[in-house]
């Protein structure tokens, strides 16, 4: 058993690590470790991985608030169609067949995949050419709509929130079906969607997924899929992984990371879509 | 409030990182010769599910039941937060907010309590 779990832990360790590097998050490689590394049931898996993303999540949290590059209160607006998908995604992760859970776990790995490489641009540049169509929700939200970047403060205009709401559902039932923190669809909500800016989105995003992963915690453990002898490798490991991750971030070397690891992330992928299918999982 | 809410957090997953990792080395105290058997889904056993019974078990230093409580800490920090971000908003008397931030609570708390 110990040889397993310290196994276990080095794993979480270096899932942690690439994944704060790579910006892919740590939960998305905790589970196909578990399942194709491990043979560990994919219930326990993402159970296992949900609690190690509200780790990393909270863990680096403390570094986002200081900021004030969140916007607490459109996060918290967000938070609500992201709970409930997470309640809804947790439900369906309970009486979904477990390897139908493989097979989109994989497409939403490789999505992920091939996500990392998406050109990001600054949507406030673009935005100031183009007049401003408000409507009765977002005045109603009448978010305070600034961040500071060095000594210049910077404002911006939400758009399109009823979109963002929608794709945020849609984040947080994959959340709760797969035990992965969403982030990266999170920000696109923002960032694309809602015209936030990169820096604001990514930092709200990191307040969300921790929240948006209790929801379906609460469900996963009344469900029994929460195991504390896997879960505390697993947590302590992504966690200091994540936290060393983020402060070796060499932003001019982490391009061929990126590729490597996005590389062996598509070959998870194929072999949890492939095990899905054959029924393996 | 952004400094609390810095602190909180960072005290939240370090409490609950050394909670579960005690957990850990005693469970290798008390049970040196378990085996690794996650291959067949059997769920946990109902004392390692419902808060209470973790509760006293983990005040009785039962291993696994430290770990899950030291779980339970982790759940619990966002959850804190989002209390902070309401009571921020009370005394901002920010009602749109509070009922927003309200709502969230409750789909926290019907996931944790009742489902």
């Amino acid at each position: 058993m110990i040889t397993a779990i310290s196994i276990l832990f080095l794993g979480a360790l270096f899932a942690g690590f690439i994944g704060s590097l790579t910006g892919l998050g740590g939960g998305v490689i905790i589970v196909p470790l578990l399942t194709l590394g491990f043979g560990v049931d994919i219930r326990y898996a993402i159970g296992t991985s949900l609690i190690s993303v509200i780790a990393t999540s909270s863990g680096a949290g403390s570094a986002y608030v200081k900021g004030g590059l969140l916007n607490i209160r459109i996060g918290m607006f967000l938070e609500i169609a992201t709970t409930l998908g997470a309640i809804a995604g947790a439900a369906i992760a309970v009486f979904a067949p477990t390897h139908a859970i493989a097979v989109i776990f994989g497409f939403v790995l490789i999505y992920s995949a091939v996500n990392s490489f998406r050109k990001r641009y600054d949507a406030i540049e673009i935005n100031n050419s183009r007049p401003l169509k408000s409507t009765k929700l977002m005045n109603l939200l009448k978010t305070d709509c600034t961040y500071s970047l060095g000594s210049e403060v910077k404002s911006y205009a939400l758009q399109n929130v009823g979109g963002g709401f929608m794709v945020m559902s849609i984040a947080g039932i994959l959340s709760g079906l797969l035990g992965i923190g969403s982030g990266a669809l999170k920000v696109i909500a923002m960032d694309s969607i809602m015209k936030i800016p990169f820096k604001v989105s990514t930092s709200t995003s990191n307040f969300m997924i921790g929240v948006t992963a209790a929801a379906s915690a609460g469900i996963y453990l009344s469900r029994g899929y929460i195991d504390p002898l896997l879960s505390m490798p697993v947590v302590t490991g992504v966690l200091i992984g994540s936290l060393t991750g983020a402060k070796v971030l060499m932003r001019s070397q982490t391009k061929s990371i990126r590729v490597v690891f996005a590389i062996v992330i598509a070959l998870l992928a194929i072999e949890m879509i492939y095990n899905g299918l054959m029924k393996n999982i | 409030m952004r400094i609390i809410m810095g602190s909180l957090l960072r005290i939240g997953v370090l409490s609950s990182a050394v909670i579960v990792m005690l957990g850990g080395i005693l469970f290798f105290i008390q049970h040196p010769a378990e085996t690794f058997d996650y291959n067949v889904f059997k769920g946990e056993p109902a004392r390692l599910k419902q808060i209470h019974t973790i509760v006293k078990e983990a005040l009785e230093f039962k291993s696994r039941a430290v770990i899950q409580f030291g779980i339970l800490l982790l759940i619990a920090t966002p959850i804190v937060r989002v209390l902070f971000s309401l009571l921020g908003f009370l005394i901002e008397k920010d009602w749109i907010y509070v009922t927003i931030t309200f709502i969230v609570l409750l789909v926290l708390s019907l996931s944790l309590f009742f489902l």
